[in-house]
């Protein structure tokens, strides 16, 4: 199992300090379920981008709670010691673009993720093409990402974000480079994921496209988070 | 664990392959250079070698015969060769000129030897072609890398010889292939003036009043005489008899003879150490210079190829690769780049660059394996700002915002 999602209670961040300080985040209060895809929208500068940098263990948050997969990763403090296998084991990652390793062909740039956890390069691999199978790049594995197309490429970086079956998947914008009907494939593609691996997959966006999809929706401005219930309108 | 560093390389081979043949042609121009300069130390060891001499006896004071110009009379011989622990002696004289064969003419070390059988102090050791000098004169032995065939006419000063042998690595300290020719021709080729220069000596020395005095009948012959013969030679060669210490009979010439000995030892001191001390401090340098230019292009080359997966690292370092992955990919990179370089290197060193070098490029094994241990330390410094660089990508530079 995937464990139990994430919940953020009070979170804040704070850049620089006495009269220069910004406070990026003031108190963030989040909760996404395993199997539930919620979207995270606001405006630039709202402080979206910081949330998911403290979510994704890479700037460390002034004050608040983490719990990831049951887990508590932050108290006033970071509650673990090694952040880099944190990202790697419970953190899947989704960029705007894929972002793929260009001298690693398919396969590998998903299965190097568990790869690096310590996990044989074999088994790795069959982790990888079942993923591929799921979503339905299996016929691709053996490519080069130069080789595949855009939609074929999200679709990899997608199924790297799972390889390591981590509790919470932060997906950045994944489908701003895209026209309406290959946004809706991924953002259908990602309630599949999260419903079968029961992952907690948080969506930033601010594209109009997908935003009626999310059943929950969390506004961000100014660093407060506000939630507000979605249209989770059907996919066809 | 895959090899990211294997891959990057297989998936842009083309750019590392060429950008390794670039640093080899540097890296096997360093190479000859450490080849040219062991090529001269050789080349002065071989010029000892095939003297077949123990000890060298020079002008007093001096660092002759090769390093500084040394005469003693050509008589010197006689009483050395009756002192104990002397074997052999023989006359030599070595001078540096062109010498002319048909329309071109080459540099060469004319040897004067003196007339003896094989194993003589000075003689070339052995022959690749031809016949040792058995005539008193005009006849030249020459090395092969003088270009010179037998039965070439060569032309040295006013006398013409015929080459009746030809010998392989006889060369000077500098590299000049060695002529031989009987030390009668040599002496003259090396202190006899022209006729004209005589013509004007013999009128210069009746005009003095000193020699050419009328109470004195034949003391201008005499003194003309005097003037027209040649007693010098270079040096004094010295085999030495079998159980004596050539210290030994070094002192004991030096003692009796007031002249100046030199021992093997001390004679390859003076070549190595003092005759091609500048040029191997110029090579040196030269191997410094190339040395730091190869290490700057190697540090250019892996930065920019890092600069350009700085958005893959950022991912990488985001999705959990431990630093020591990182600097395992670039500086395994930049290691394949030196040995792809150090191999191009060689190859282009052994067989392009040193054929077409005038002078004997010698390249030493041992040369080779401290030169590939160089260029790795090279390749793993030079991938120090690269992986610096590296190191500072913050993994959230991956998150977009």
């Amino acid at each position: 199992m995937m464990g139990k999602g994430i919940l953020i209670e009070g979170l804040k961040k704070r850049y620089g300090s006495g009269d220069t300080a910004v406070d990026a985040l003031k108190g963030v209060n989040m909760q996404v379920a395993p199997g539930e895809v919620v979207g995270l929208v606001g405006p630039s500068g709202s402080g979206k981008s910081t949330l998911l940098k403290a979510l994704g263990a890479v700037i460390e948050p002034t004050g608040g709670r983490m719990t990831l997969g049951g887990e508590v990763i932050y108290d006033n403090g970071w509650k673990v010691k090694d952040l880099r296998a944190l990202r790697r084991d419970k953190i899947g990652f989704i960029f705007q673009a894929p972002y793929l390793i260009p001298f690693l062909d398919v396969t590998d740039n998903v299965a190097l993720l568990p790869m690096l956890a310590g996990i044989p390069n074999a088994e790795a691999r069959k982790r990888a093409v079942e993923l591929f199978k799921a979503l339905d790049v299996e016929p691709r594995a053996k490519a080069m990402p130069s080789q595949l197309s855009g939609g074929e490429q999200q679709r990899v970086a997608i199924a790297r974000g799972l390889v390591n079956r981590p509790p919470v998947i932060l997906a950045d914008e994944p489908t701003a480079p895209l026209d309406s009907e290959r946004a809706l494939a991924v953002i259908r593609m990602l309630n599949d994921m999260a419903r079968k691996f029961e992952t907690a997959i948080i969506v930033v966006t601010h594209d109009e496209k997908i935003i009626p999809t999310f059943k929950r929706i969390y506004h961000i401005r100014d660093g407060v988070t506000y939630e507000e219930a979605g249209e989770g309108r059907s996919f066809d | 664990m895959i090899s990211l560093a294997g891959r990057d390389i297989m998936h842009a081979w083309g750019k590392f392959v060429f950008t390794g043949m670039g640093l080899g042609l540097l890296i096997g121009i360093t190479l000859s250079m450490a080849g040219i300069y062991r090529g001269m130390v050789d080349d002065a060891k071989v010029l000892l070698d095939n003297s077949s001499a123990d000890l060298w006896v020079v002008q007093k004071d001096t660092l002759g015969p090769y390093a500084e110009p040394s005469s003693i009379y050509d008589d010197t011989w006689r009483s050395i060769r009756g002192m104990p622990g002397v074997a052999r002696t023989a006359n030599v004289t070595y001078l540096t000129m062109q010498v002319r064969q048909g329309e071109r003419d080459v540099r060469t070390m004319v040897t004067g030897v003196t007339a003896g059988e094989s194993g003589t102090p000075g003689w070339p050791p052995y022959l690749v072609a031809g016949r040792q000098i058995t005539r008193g004169h005009y006849e030249a032995v020459a090395d092969i890398a003088s270009g010179f065939a037998l039965g070439d006419r060569l032309q040295i000063r006013r006398n013409h010889y015929t080459v009746v042998g030809l010998t392989r690595r006889m060369v000077s300290s500098g590299g000049d292939p060695m002529v031989f020719i009987p030390l009668k021709d040599a002496q003259e080729a090396q202190f006899l003036k022209d006729n004209d220069a005589i013509h004007q000596q013999q009128r210069r020395t009746a005009a003095n009043p000193a020699f050419n005095r009328p109470q004195v009948p034949g003391l201008l012959d005499a003194v003309i005489a005097s003037q027209s013969i040649n007693p010098y030679v270079n040096a004094v060669l010295v085999q030495i008899e079998s159980g004596h210490r050539a210290e030994d009979v070094a002192e004991s010439i030096r003692r009796w003879k007031r002249l100046t000995v030199y021992t093997r030892s001390q004679m390859e001191e003076i070549l190595v150490g003092k005759l091609i001390a500048t040029a191997a401090k110029q090579i040196f340098m030269f191997l410094v210079i190339l040395s730091v230019v190869s290490s700057a292009i190697v540090a250019f080359i892996i930065y920019t190829l890092t600069l350009g997966k700085i958005r893959e690292i950022a991912v990488l370092k985001l999705i959990g690769t431990k630093n020591r992955t990182i600097v395992a990919l670039i500086m395994q990179q930049s290691i394949a780049l030196g040995v792809i370089g150090f191999v191009v290197g060689k190859i282009t060193a052994t067989l392009l660059m040193a054929p077409i070098f005038p002078k004997y490029v010698l390249l030493e094994p041992l040369d080779s394996i401290i030169g590939f241990f160089a260029v790795m330390v090279i390749c793993i410094l030079a991938s120090i700002i690269a992986i610096r660089a590296a190191l500072k990508v913050d993994p959230a530079e991956a998150i977009g915002g």
